[in-house]
This record gives structure tokens, C-alpha cells and sequence, in this order.
């Protein structure tokens, strides 16, 4: 442990990051949801689905310490389960955003001309339909649902990972080891992928952070309206939506699956701005 | 200026067109049937050929996204399969709503943010700046819908200050337009708040207080002038994106917007109201998008139009 912790302290931004508190707070946060997403069946004290209609509404007691649902299900356990759909939407979603949006905004940078024109116009139309929008016109189109919400916000992903990687391809492409590539016979594919892609790779992985934020936003949101996780899954924003009918009797209903939210997108915000601040000096100290 | 003007007008005509073939394309785009998914699940057969009929869903693409384009020129953008009313009338009838709400939470995150974020600039690591941050930092990681939740839940249902749902009075509109303002206000304090530390290391900021100008002067004759350029910026961005998140404002508070149409109308199956409001927000955005860059040329006269 100890020389992997000095091993790690040889990297600078490794050191950076330890001295950020508030990014270590967000890890903190994030390593928690991580644990209660992996441990789900062995933390939660009951089965997240299991209703007993005597007990629906009942406020927070040492039997249930958030209290009990509309049905009765223990609304500790549903947002433990929560956690592991979410970190799902938000690993499916960034994934789906990064996998397609890198190779587009690398290939759009690089090669420039007609190409890139045209990427950039098609960029510019999906940035038209604002923030969760996007999204919504995806669902609607593929149809209600969790694994429908995912695509949608991963599609809603992908033009903010084009026009990143575009202009960091568009600064690292006039460095003269890239021309040295060339001058020793590499292909211009090869160039892209094997000296241009992984100098990018700092924003990519704040980037990547940050978004995980936005995609559990946006998919608790989708669930919220309806357009994504159905009942009875234990999604957050599905679970608001039912809850928010009893706002008036049962207020804890509606407090936790909307806490778990608000602490699991601060955790990935400040971890994103603290490996930002940790991985490009520039930014140190500002915002 | 006039050249940058039409530039930057023609630039946004291609995304226009692009919206438009999106929007068309949404539709078309349904896997399956999509005659069968918008007539619905329990829909027989005749039903089904009949609403193919009506979107002209059985001719080439290229007439189809013809015949929609003409209409939308006209302002035709179908009937309502809900309410049998002229897709147009039901957005015309919310849009204003939207319009207003969306002002209404730019007016509250101005009113709040500007400021906060130049005394968290003039006042550094005090207390109020690092207190600043962190409801900022909370308002970007705030889901925008439990936030209107708990907002009605303390101030219409246990306090009774507020009405909780509608739209009406002047009081109906202060829960929504705070709970759709509130991750702009910490956006615009974030911003506020950087651009004005920047100015304030600036020489002629130095100057100023050199000449044994107070304070107060300094901050605001010389450095919040330039300080706000960003911001304005950012507020024109931001007004954009509250059209879009007005989606799920209007669902907590039942406000009759065109978001909250759009989302019932999800659930309805009424595709042609879904693609209408859509084109609508969409094109507002880019608009909005427009009139924020023309207005920026205005506001620093250093920038240069080539």
C-alpha cells in the first residue's frame, strides 16, 4: 500500500488531487455510491421491491430509516438498488457518448476539410435542441424505457465529446512530433489513433467525469417525466414521480430518492473539477 | 458589421434545415411500424392504415419530407390526434407561458447571481464567497425537479406563502421561476465571479485605485463594465437552455407550457404535437443562440468580424 501510494505521489496531478480537498470529498461521495451500486444485495436491508401495504407511507423509523413508499417497500433499500441503475445509465451513457463522439471529433479534427465541415454542422443540429431536449426526442422516437433513456442520453452525449476531442485534436496535430511520425512512414489512421488520441486524453477523462454527473441528471430526469425507468424499478427520478403524489402525507417520499441525486452528481462534479484543476495547471485556482 | 450580420445569418440556415430534417426524420425513425406505434397498441388494422394515410406515411421520403416542409411554411403543422385541433393553435396557445416562465427565471438568476458573484470577487475567501460557491456548486448538481418538490413543499404546504400549481397570478409564477432559475443564478455567479477576478488583476484596475479612487468606484465604473461581458454571454446560453429545461419545471408545477405539452403528448402517442413543440423549442434556442452573438459584437467593440 504504501509504495503504491508513493508510486502514485510520483505523478503530479496524483499529488495535485490530494491536496484538493473538495475533489476529494467527491471521490469520497462517488466511492460510496460505487460501494452501495456493487454491494446492493448485502447493504440493503430489504428486498427493494417487497411491499407491505400496512406499513405504505410510514415516516422514517429505525425499522426503515427513510421511511417506507406508497407501497410500503422500504425506501432505503430502492435507493441502494437506485444506485446501481444509475451508475449503470451513467457508465452506459458515457460510454455510448465517449465511444462514438472520440473517434468523430479525432477524424473531424485531423483530417479537417469537407469532412469536418459537415461533422460540425451536424454537431451545431444536435446542439440545437437544448440540454435534456435531445434526449427527450431520442426516447420518443425509440420508445418509453430505461434501456431506451440510456441510448438517448448517450446520443445527447456524443456532440460535447466531438467538439471537445476536435479541438484538442485541432492544437496537438501542429506539434512536431507528429510530423516526425509522418516522416518515419506512419499512416495518417495510425497517426490519429496512436500520437494524436492519447495527448487528449486529460479533458477526456474530465470530460467523461463531468458527464456522468449530466447523465444521471438527465436520465433521473427521463425517468421523472415518465420517458424512462418504468415502475416498479427502483430508479430515482421514477421514484419521484410516484412519490410526489403523496408529497403532502408521506414529504420523506420524496426527500431520499432526490437527496441520492443531488449527492451523487456533486460527487462527480467536484471530482471532475478537482481532476481538472489536477490535470491542466492552467486552470488552477479559477472558477 | 452589416457582412458579419448576414454571415452569421446564413450560418444559421443550415442548422435550421438540419432541424427541420430531424425533426421530420423523428417520426420516420420509429423502429417497427410507425403507423402502428402512433395509432397505439389496441388499434385495428383499419385504424392503422388510416393514420398511414393521413401522414402520407406510404409515399418516397423525399415527397413526404416535401409535403412537410410546404406545410411548415404555411404554418401547417399537422392536427392534434388528441384534441383534432391545428398542432399550431395548441403551441400558440402555451408558448407565451413558456416565453414567460423562461424571462421570469432569468430575471431571478440575474437579480441573484450578478451580484453574488461580485461581492464573492471583491470579498475572496470570505465566509459569503465560500458560502456562494457551495450553494453554487449545489445549484449545478440540483436536480431541477426535486428542487420545485421541495420548494412547494415548504412554501406552499407548510408554510401556505405560495400557490403549489397553475398559473395565474403573479404569485403562481415565483416557485417555478425560482426552481428553473436556480442552476443559471449559480452558472451566472460562477461566471460573474471568475470574469471579475480576472478584471480586477488587470493594470488599469491598479491604475485606478493608484489615483485613490474608492473602492467602490473602481469595482463598479472600471472593472464590472468588462467584467460582464462573459456573463452576458453565458446569460444568453443560459436563456436557451431554460427553454429546455422548462420541460420539467412545467411538469412539477402543472404550468401550461409548451414543455409539459410535449411530455403529455409523449405519453399520448400524439406524435405531430411532439414534433411541433419540439420544432418549436428548437428553433427558439437557435434564435435566442442568434440575437446573443449579434448582441455580443455590440457589447465589446473589440472583438472583430472576420
Amino acid at each position: 500500500m504504501k509504495r503504491l501510494m508513493a508510486r502514485l505521489n510520483s505523478w503530479d496531478f496524483v499529488r495535485q488531487l490530494r491536496r484538493n480537498r473538495m475533489a476529494l470529498l467527491g471521490l469520497t461521495i462517488v466511492l460510496v455510491f460505487l460501494m452501495a451500486a456493487l454491494l446492493a444485495p448485502y447493504v440493503a436491508p430489504r428486498d427493494p421491491l417487497q411491499r407491505s401495504l400496512r406499513q405504505a407511507l410510514n415516516g422514517p423509523s429505525w425499522d426503515a430509516p427513510f421511511g417506507r413508499d406508497e407501497l410500503g417497500r422500504d425506501i432505503l433499500s430502492r435507493v441502494i438498488y437506485g444506485a446501481r441503475i444509475s451508475l449503470t445509465i451513467g457508465l452506459v451513457s458515457v460510454g455510448i457518448g465517449a465511444l462514438i463522439g472520440i473517434p468523430l471529433g479525432a477524424v473531424s479534427g485531423y483530417f479537417g476539410g469537407v469532412l469536418d465541415l459537415l461533422m460540425q454542422r451536424l454537431v451545431d443540429i444536435m446542439l440545437a435542441f437544448p440540454g435534456i431536449l435531445l434526449a427527450i426526442i431520442v426516447v420518443s422516437t425509440l420508445g418509453i424505457g430505461l434501456t431506451n433513456a440510456m441510448i438517448a442520453v448517450g446520443i445527447g452525449t456524443i456532440p460535447t465529446y466531438i467538439r471537445l476531442v476536435r479541438g484538442s485534436v485541432l492544437s496537438i496535430k501542429e506539434y512536431d512530433y507528429i510530423s516526425a511520425a509522418r516522416a518515419l512512414g506512419a499512416s495518417e489512421l495510425r497517426i490519429v489513433f496512436r500520437h494524436v488520441l492519447p495527448n487528449c486524453m486529460g479533458p477526456i477523462v474530465v470530460q467523461s467525469t463531468l458527464q456522468f454527473a449530466t447523465a444521471i441528471l438527465w436520465a433521473a430526469g427521463l425517468g421523472f417525466l415518465g420517458l424512462g425507468a418504468q415502475r416498479p424499478t427502483p430508479e430515482w427520478g421514477a421514484m419521484l414521480a410516484n412519490s410526489r403524489l403523496y408529497i403532502r402525507v408521506a414529504p420523506h417520499a420524496t426527500a431520499f430518492p432526490g437527496l441520492a441525486i443531488l449527492l451523487s452528481v456533486l460527487g462527480f462534479n467536484l471530482f471532475g473539477d478537482g481532476l481538472r484543476d489536477a490535470l491542466d495547471p492552467r486552470l488552477r485556482g479559477s472558477l | 458589421m452589416a457582412w458579419y450580420i448576414v454571415r452569421r445569418v446564413l450560418l444559421v440556415l443550415p442548422t435550421l434545415l438540419g432541424v427541420s430534417i430531424a425533426v421530420f426524420a423523428m417520426v420516420r425513425l420509429i423502429p417497427g411500424d410507425p403507423a402502428l406505434a402512433m395509432a397505439g397498441p389496441h388499434a385495428t388494422p383499419e385504424y392503422v392504415r388510416q393514420v398511414r394515410l393521413d401522414l402520407g406515411l406510404d409515399e418516397p421520403l423525399h415527397i413526404q419530407y416535401g409535403r412537410f416542409m410546404a406545410g411548415l411554411i404555411r404554418g401547417d403543422l399537422g392536427r392534434s390526434s388528441r384534441t383534432r385541433r391545428p398542432v399550431a393553435a395548441e403551441l400558440w396557445d402555451r408558448f407565451p407561458n413558456t416565453v414567460e416562465l423562461t424571462l421570469a427565471s432569468m430575471f431571478v438568476a440575474t437579480l441573484f447571481g450578478i451580484p453574488a458573484g461580485i461581492i464573492s470577487a471583491t470579498k475572496r475567501y470570505s465566509i459569503f464567497d465560500s458560502l456562494t460557491m457551495l450553494i453554487a456548486l449545489l445549484g449545478v448538481s440540483m436536480p431541477v425537479f426535486w428542487l420545485g418538490l421541495m420548494l412547494m413543499l415548504l412554501f406552499s404546504v407548510t408554510l401556505g406563502w405560495l400557490p403549489s400549481v397553475g398559473r395565474g397570478t403573479l404569485l403562481h409564477l415565483v416557485l417555478p421561476a425560482v426552481t428553473l432559475g436556480a442552476s443559471s443564478m449559480a452558472f451566472v455567479a460562477r461566471i460573474t465571479r471568475s470574469s471579475m477576478l480576472e478584471v480586477l488583476r488587470q493594470d488599469y484596475v491598479t491604475t485606478a485605485r493608484a489615483k485613490g479612487l474608492r473602492e467602490g468606484w473602481v469595482i463598479y465604473r472600471h472593472a464590472l463594465k468588462n467584467a460582464l461581458i462573459p456573463v452576458v454571454t453565458v446569460m444568453g446560453l443560459q436563456l436557451g437552455i431554460l427553454l429546455g429545461g422548462a420541460v420539467l419545471t412545467e411538469t412539477v408545477f402543472a404550468w401550461p407550457g409548451v414543455g409539459r405539452l410535449m411530455v403529455d403528448s409523449i405519453g399520448a402517442r400524439d406524435y405531430a404535437v411532439v414534433q411541433g413543440a419540439v420544432l418549436l423549442l428548437a428553433v427558439a434556442f437557435v434564435l435566442v443562440n442568434l440575437l446573443v452573438d449579434l448582441t455580443y459584437g455590440f457589447l465589446d467593440p473589440r472583438i472583430k468580424y472576420t
